[in-house]
């Protein structure tokens, strides 16, 4: 089958994106297929290379670039959300001025019509938030 | 773009001030309109309260982004389900929601009403009968 994953809410205050990383993975080890990942909301800021987790927990930012890496997968993080929440890449810091980026290895902004489509093309959409 | 068309029901659940998902569900909405699937929107709980009429958010410095609502009919986005049930736990009915209306194409471009009020049964059926639910 092949599955969409649409995460909602960003890392630690919520275990929505955990979750999410919990799905992908054994959806992929299990032989699925998995269109596309898709972080709208707050659940863009999973997308930060800049967050410093203590080492005895979880780096789901990480954590999520190893996955995309192992199983070559689609992560894709909303570009109005994003810009919202700080989050830019090379491209956009040069469009809007900035002096940063923080857009970690695996992700890559886009828009809204990314997760349209993920639908479209996907067997099943499968959200998580709150 | 896959000639494929799905129905995709949004889901509105939360208040349009308070947090961002009402105001980013509606962007969703806009955005998806140009890919020609069957939309629907569905307003639930306090969702409802995304579609009053009167909105004014001066106190509390946040966009008042309510008139958005009357452009879905331009992005032919003409159906508008409100839950009759959670209207009446919140004291409102369809009265106290925006006018909403589209041209409808198939006749003679009559303008007609995009909200209809069903009941809690009536909503399940439609979520029922979609490929697509997206719940913000």
């Amino acid at each position: 089958m092949k599955f969409g994953v649409l995460v909602n809410e960003g890392p630690y205050t919520h275990q929505a994106a955990n979750s999410a990383y919990h799905f992908t993975k054994a959806a992929l080890e299990n032989g699925h297929e998995v269109e596309r990942v898709f972080f709208y909301h707050d659940g863009v800021n999973v997308g930060t290379r800049l967050s410093v987790p203590p080492q005895d927990e979880r780096n789901l930012q990480k954590d999520w670039t190893a996955l995309a890496k192992k199983h070559n997968i689609d992560l894709v993080i909303c570009i109005a959300a994003a810009q919202r929440r700080g989050l830019l890449d090379e491209n956009e810091a040069k469009r809007q001025g900035k002096d940063a980026n923080n857009i970690a290895e695996g992700f890559r902004i886009s828009g809204l019509g990314q997760l349209i489509e993920m639908g479209i093309k996907s067997d099943r959409l499968v959200i998580f938030g709150d | 773009m896959s000639d494929e068309v799905k129905k995709f029901l949004y889901v509105n659940r939360k208040a349009p001030y308070g947090s961002i998902y009402a105001l980013e569900s509606l962007e969703v909405v806009l955005i998806g309109a140009a890919f020609e699937q069957e939309v629907s929107l569905a307003f639930l709980d306090d969702g409802v309260f995304q579609l009053t009429k009167g909105q004014d958010t001066k106190e509390i410095g946040v966009k008042n982004f309510s008139p958005t609502y009357r452009a879905l009919g331009d992005y032919d986005v003409t159906k508008l389900y409100v839950e009759e049930e959670s209207l009446k736990e919140r004291g409102l009915g369809i009265d106290d929601l925006q006018y909403l209306t589209y041209e409808d194409e198939d006749d003679d471009y009559k303008e007609k009403p995009s909200i209809k009020v069903v009941s809690r049964k009536e909503m399940a059926d439609i979520m029922a009968e979609q490929d697509i639910i997206l719940s913000f």
